[in-house]
């Protein structure tokens, strides 16, 4: 039962983390901004579409959504959602985690390759660039939880262990947290990395590479995108919340959490300005540099 | 029983380079019975094999032959590889149409086969010698088959270059050995201690001479040549097998002592790491497929060392399960690395035989005329970059358990661990570097008019290609299997009682098959959702195909899109303290601009910018040293004469 709702969680909440993140905008900006739900009209929407493609692109560039979407749903069955346990759960089940979603990366830059437009080549270099220096940030910040609470296992680093984490290496995993959030808001193509809202196709990452993209090819897309988003708040909200005692409090505690993280981002968004392209390597090394050093706390 | 089939390994693929030359009369029957002859080898190669990981043992001093689960680890990929490679041949370089050639690759072949399974069954270092330098040789041959092209020459004499100087590492490798335990017999060595200095010499001289072969950097500058150098097939055989005889001989060498230091694993891993990191950056920068995926196996082998650097680490600490998932972690990426490199190598065969060229930067659009052929190079693709539900991720997940396990300790080696980003970032190039090569050569539209006219390979060609695509997808989905072959491996290799392995293998098991029920989930979910997606597109009458929007360019071309060289400009400004890229630019002027031109170049970090330096300014400083005697018959004899006073001086002294 408790089981269920996990699924039910991931499956259903990730629009939903889409339009906190959109409303927060549009309430610091003093607008009314769209409907909180709307991210599920948007889906139903382009479910209902046909298609159209372009002459140049192969079955890759169909099989990408689909793959895309599917890597990350896998994914989410590694994480606990609120209350629940994850599906499953092994030592070292982070690396999977983390490449999995490179699965999805790699399946979305191909399918951006597959319309041999330059716009769409220059995306799928920046996003595959990106990804890979903000992969080593999200393997330091895991290895600092790990060590931090002697587990190996997403659902044992942020299980039961981890109050006790937080009385004796408070600091580190303060950093770590940080890192980590930068790292959400990298992967996720969120501001100050790239802009979900910029109508200028030569400064986009990830919005250029599914330029071409519609009708359901688009929906699983953005469903996708909005599920990444929902696994990475659901890391940083166990980190940084905890899990709660049993499975209602779990779930309040943790559908909180997943709030904050969108209103978070949201606030991000709002107060900050993208970076410039060429500064976005910094930054990602910046958060690795943040980890490696609150792993060294916590190795010394 | 296994001894018949070791020998069958062995003698099969010898005979079948010999039947290529006695028939060369009718060279099709000629290349039959060839390419018969090792895959009935192959075959006996991978039975052997299998009987020994399942648990067999073949012990047959004698013969000075014996196989262990080490060697069979070893003699899988050889076999699988070899096989496959033969019957790829016969459509790529048919005898009938390249004559001598096809006979020279098809003898060098077999004989390089042969040798390979002779030395990772020798029990005797005199016949693992035999193995090696057959082995060796018959690589210079093979490098040295289109032998009329200048750079072919050059890189043949490189290789030989190189791997003599590693042999010779290995002539005294063996000697001290023999030295210290008083026989040549693989097995009277086993249990030297290695905190004599016979352990330090050994180990150094071992990871120069098996390094070399290896391609650990910085001893990988003869290898990118070399590969590109050959046909495709015999490509996919160097890259995928002859150089993991480099790792098989370090593992049997370093087995073979007890009470290994650490540092002779942190010397490794220290190896690993820059052949891994810089590896996969050299890489980046090419656009010659073939060097491409040759610097990819010096990355590759980086992941291998780190394995075994990880493994020797826990001989060195007494921690079974570091042995255990630092040499499963190498071993199966050792089979792992020879599936999807071969498969790739096969691939980029079966784009030149279409196109007639391996340059990145001309191809592009190949998806749409070789589906099949771009179908597989994906799926290989993948499964280099490491990523699920494919084999490589199987592997490089071990090695960073292996990591994983050393964090929880309380003294410096936690530091270890930092191995894991190291990894994660080597797996993210990596991912970039084939969305570029995939992304490049078979998607978008053609760059090149060869490109356009591609045709897909004939199925001779694509059966090997896909029967190791289907080991690389088995692997990755059913991971579990392979852990107890792999524990046993580890207990041949560290001689360890197979109880203390058997609980880290037990857990190790359990986690993989965790592992193959996200994969089946993934799997599923992809049947799922391209289902939906294809219920949802039922409903409306197909739309006719478009241009692909440029943003409002209403005429683009092939030669908008993004190149490889663009594609990897903005992550190779990351590493341009390693990788020196030479532009060669004549950039539009004026008003009214002429032809423009822009041309990249990656010279070797080790070979171009320091190894043809320093043998140029040697071959100066001889050309002086030669001015300054041969001038003056007088000045020649002062110098004979100073030299003798100066070494009687010597020995009077001291």
């Amino acid at each position: 039962m408790v089981t269920l709702l996990n699924v039910v969680v991931l499956l259903a909440a990730p629009p939903l983390v889409l339009g906190v993140v959109n409303r927060t905008k549009a309430i610091v900006a003093g607008r009314r901004g769209p409907p909180l739900l709307q991210a599920y009209s948007d889906l139903a929407k382009l479910l209902r579409k046909g298609a159209v493609y372009s002459r140049t692109t192969s079955w890759v560039f169909r099989a990408g959504p689909v793959v895309g979407l599917a890597a990350v749903a896998s994914a989410g069955l590694l994480l606990a959602m609120g209350g629940a346990p994850a599906l499953v759960s092994f030592g070292g089940d982070f690396v999977l985690f983390a490449y999995l979603l490179g699965l999805a990366r790699f399946a979305t830059a191909l399918a951006a390759l597959d319309t041999g437009s330059p716009f769409e080549g220059m995306g799928a270099a920046r996003e595959v660039t990106f990804a890979s220096l903000a992969e080593p940030a999200l393997f330091l910040c895991l290895l600092v939880l790990a060590r931090a609470t002697g587990a190996l296992s997403l659902t044992g680093m942020l299980g039961p262990a981890l109050p006790a984490a937080w009385g004796h290496a408070a600091p580190a995993l303060v950093l770590a947290a940080i890192g980590l959030f930068v790292v959400a808001l990298a992967e996720n193509a969120r501001i100050p990395v790239d802009d979900p809202n910029t109508h200028l196709e030569l400064t986009m990452i990830h919005e250029v590479m599914v330029l071409d993209h519609g009708g359901p090819d688009l929906a699983f897309i953005l469903y996708g995108a909005s599920m990444k988003l929902l696994l990475f708040g659901a890391i940083l909200s166990r980190l940084v919340l905890g899990h709660g005692q049993g499975a209602l409090a779990g779930e309040v505690l943790f559908l909180a959490g997943i709030l904050a993280f969108a209103v978070g981002v949201g606030l991000v968004e709002s107060f900050m300005a993208r970076l410039r392209m060429i500064r976005v390597p910094q930054l990602l090394v910046g958060a690795s540099v943040l980890s490696a050093f609150a792993l060294v706390l916590l190795l010394r | 029983m296994i001894l018949a089939l070791v020998l069958g390994a062995i003698a099969l693929p010898a005979a079948s380079g010999l039947a290529a030359v006695a028939l060369a009369r009718r060279p099709a029957a000629a290349q039959g019975t060839s390419c018969a002859l090792l895959c009935a080898g192959a075959a006996l190669g991978v039975a052997a094999a299998a009987a020994v990981l399942a648990g067999g043992r073949l012990e047959a001093p004698g013969l000075a032959l014996r196989l262990d689960a080490l060697g069979a680890c070893f003699l899988l990929p050889i076999s699988l590889v070899s096989g496959a490679g033969a019957v790829f041949g016969l459509r790529y370089h048919p005898q009938a149409q390249a004559g001598a050639a096809a006979v020279r690759v098809q003898l060098f072949y077999g004989l390089a086969v042969a040798g390979m399974a002779l030395l990772v069954a020798a029990s005797h270092a005199v016949v693992f010698l035999v193995g090696w330098e057959v082995m060796a040789l018959s690589n210079f041959f093979l490098v040295l088959i289109e032998h009329d092209r200048r750079e072919v020459q050059r890189a043949a004499f490189l290789y030989l270059a190189a791997t003599h100087v590693g042999t010779l590492a290995l002539f005294a490798v063996f000697a001290l050995l023999r030295q210290a335990a008083g026989s040549y017999d693989l097995a009277a060595m086993a249990g030297l201690p290695a905190a004599a200095g016979v352990g330090t010499r050994v180990f150094l001289l071992a990871l120069l001479g098996f390094g070399l072969k290896a391609g650990l950097m910085p001893l990988h500058f003869w290898l990118p040549p070399a590969h590109a150098a050959a046909p495709s097939h015999v490509s996919a055989l160097m890259s995928g097998v002859v150089v993991k005889t480099g790792v098989y001989g370090l593992l049997r060498v370093t087995g073979l002592f007890d009470g290994i230091p650490a540092w002779w694993g942190l010397a490794l891993l220290a190896a690993g790491a820059v052949s891994a990191v810089l590896g996969v950056a050299l890489a980046l920068a090419q656009h010659d497929l073939k060097r491409l995926l040759a610097y990819h196996t010096v990355e590759n082998v980086g992941i291998i060392a780190l394995g075994a650097g990880l493994a020797l680490l826990g001989r060195a600490r007494g921690e079974p399960a570091l042995v255990l998932l630092g040499l499963g972690g190498a071993a199966l990426h050792v089979l792992n690395h020879a599936l999807f490199k071969s498969l790739l190598f096969l691939g980029v065969g079966a784009v030149q035989h279409a196109t007639g060229t391996r340059e990145l930067d001309r191809l592009g659009g190949l998806a749409r005329g070789m589906r099949t052929t771009a179908a597989l190079f994906t799926l290989g693709a993948a499964a280099i970059a490491g990523l699920p539900p494919l084999n490589g991720f199987v592997s490089e997940w071990l090695v960073y358990l292996g990591f994983l396990s050393t964090l929880g300790g309380r003294d410096g080696f936690s530091f270890t661990a930092a191995g894991a980003p190291l990894l994660a970032l080597v797996g993210g190039l990596a991912a970039a570097c084939f969305a570029k090569v995939v992304g490049v050569a078979f998607l978008g539209s053609p760059r090149s008019p060869e490109a356009a006219r591609a045709h897909e390979a004939p199925a001779a060609m694509l059966a090997p290609m896909a029967a190791l695509a289907a080991g690389c997808a088995a692997v990755g989905l059913l991971p579990a299997a392979v852990v107890q072959p792999l524990a046993r491996a580890a207990a041949a290799w560290s001689r360890l009682p197979a109880a203390a392995l058997a609980g880290p293998a037990e857990e190790a098991a359990a986690s993989a098959a965790r592992v193959s029920l996200v994969a089946a989930a993934l799997v599923a979910l992809v049947a799922v959702a391209w289902a939906v997606r294809r219920r949802r597109l039922a409903a409306h009458p197909a739309a006719a195909p478009v241009e692909t929007w440029s943003c409002g360019f209403a005429a683009p071309t092939a030669r908008i899109q993004y190149t490889g060289s663009s594609f990897a400009e903005l992550l190779l400004q990351r590493f341009s303290w390693a990788v020196p890229v030479r532009a060669d630019a004549a950039p539009p002027r004026g008003l009214f601009p002429g032809p423009a031109s822009h041309r990249t170049h990656v010279p070797d970090p080790v070979l171009d910018e320091v190894l043809v330096p320093a043998a140029r300014g040697y071959g100066w400083l001889s050309g002086r040293a030669r001015l300054l005697n041969v001038r003056r018959i007088q000045l020649q004899m002062l110098l004979v004469l100073a030299t003798l006073v100066a070494v009687l001086a010597w020995g009077f002294v001291w």
